[in-house]
């Protein structure tokens, strides 16, 4: 996990959301990264794609640009992976 | 689930596949393009993504990004440009080790967010830093294999002459006289002669060079994180909304300056 202090340090190593497209493509079976979702700290609007994305913490985390909350972790463990989506206040997925 | 809808999430699976190099060119002394063949070659989009996986012996895995370069319309194989990052652990491999003939595990394309598609309209303002540029091209790349005449500038941060990938080519698109121009700066060294840019992009060189083609272009930032963030937020001051920016970090990659 990261603590928010630790989100400065490492911001050279700051991602897009897109750059984490392949990973949640294997979880949800479409493009994730043109999709909406909504931060549940601040209620800003945005694309998956849009979202800051820290791929060294252990799992990915995805951040909302605007307040920096954790929006969406992953944790892909040998047997399982992990979605806790507590920051977003939802994900569409396009039929 | 009837047919159709199977098909449709068929081609969403994003499966590894096995690449084969078809080709190795040297760009820059620091940049190689590669041109890899794929089983399964799926139609992209310009500004999309694959993701290359190296396993050792051991069963160590290591995964990074890289852009496609290619135009979508470029059939059969896939071109990635990848900059030599001196203490980078998959950019060496893809420098030092693969040779044509080898083969590679890479799944994509990936990312529907940092496209950009002729039918999208423009104008098109593009800005990038070292190996930045390499969707960016895909960009360009596209509009001129479709013939589209949509206003493009982009703006191009390299260290130096020699570093600047694509530059014979992004010459002769210019002065195919199609609506594009390219505006250079170097970061670090830069011709006896220049009268051009010769620092890093900051905000007075973006109202220079945004402003009079206009605050309304849909713009492309891609290159190092810290310079794609310090752009977008200069583009922001300036007045351009924030929905027409997108933006693709590469990380602490190096070659903007
Ligand atoms: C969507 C996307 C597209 C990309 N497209 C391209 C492309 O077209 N061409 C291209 O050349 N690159 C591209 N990149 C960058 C590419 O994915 C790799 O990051 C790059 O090649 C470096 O990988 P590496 O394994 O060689 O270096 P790494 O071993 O990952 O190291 C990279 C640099 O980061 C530093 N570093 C790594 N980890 C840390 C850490 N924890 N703390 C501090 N410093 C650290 C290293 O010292 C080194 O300088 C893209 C990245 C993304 C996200
Ligand atoms: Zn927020």
């Amino acid at each position: 996990m990261i603590g928010e202090g630790q989100a400065d340090v490492s911001r050279t190593l700051v991602l897009d959301g897109n750059a984490v497209g392949g990973l949640l493509q294997d979880i949800f079976e479409a493009d994730m990264t043109a999709s909406p979702t909504m931060c549940a700290h601040c209620g800003r609007e945005g694309h998956i794609g849009n979202l800051l994305a820290f791929t060294h913490a252990p799992g990915v985390v995805l951040r909302c640009p605007g307040c920096e909350q954790v929006v969406l972790r992953i944790v892909v463990t040998p047997d399982a992976t992990y979605l806790d989506a507590r920051g977003a206040v939802f994900l569409r997925l396009k039929r | 689930m009837n047919t159709a809808r199977r098909v449709m999430q068929v081609e969403q699976t994003l499966e590894w596949q096995i690449a084969t190099v078809a080709a190795i060119k040297r760009e820059t002394p620091t940049v190689k393009s590669l041109t890899l063949a794929l089983p399964a070659r799926r139609r992209n989009r310009a500004g999309q993504h694959y993701d290359i996986r190296l396993t050792a012996e051991d069963g160590y895995q290591a995964q990074r990004s890289y852009s496609i370069a290619s135009a979508p319309e470029q059939a059969e194989s896939i071109e990635l440009t990848v900059e030599r990052l001196a203490d980078g652990e998959v950019s060496t491999y893809l420098h030092d080790v693969l040779v044509v003939g080898d083969q590679l595990e890479v799944r994509g394309p990936i990312g529907g967010y940092f496209v950009w598609e002729a039918q999208m309209g423009g104008p098109l303002f593009l800005v990038g830093g070292g190996s930045g540029v390499v969707p960016l091209m895909a960009m360009l790349r596209h509009r001129a294999a479709v013939g589209a005449h949509i206003p493009a500038r982009l703006l191009y941060s390299a260290r130096s002459p020699q570093e600047v990938i694509y530059g014979a080519e992004l010459e002769a698109l210019q002065a195919a006289r199609t609506g594009l121009d390219v505006v250079y700066t170097f970061t670090r060294t830069r011709p006896q002669d220049w009268t051009g840019y010769a620092r890093r992009i900051d905000r007075q060189m973006l109202e220079e060079v945004l402003t009079p083609f206009g605050l309304a272009a849909r713009s492309f930032i891609c290159g190092p994180t810290l310079l794609v963030e310090s752009v977008a937020d200069s583009m922001v001051q300036l007045g351009v909304a924030a929905d027409r920016i997108r933006t693709e970090r590469f990380g602490p990659t190096g070659g903007a300056g």
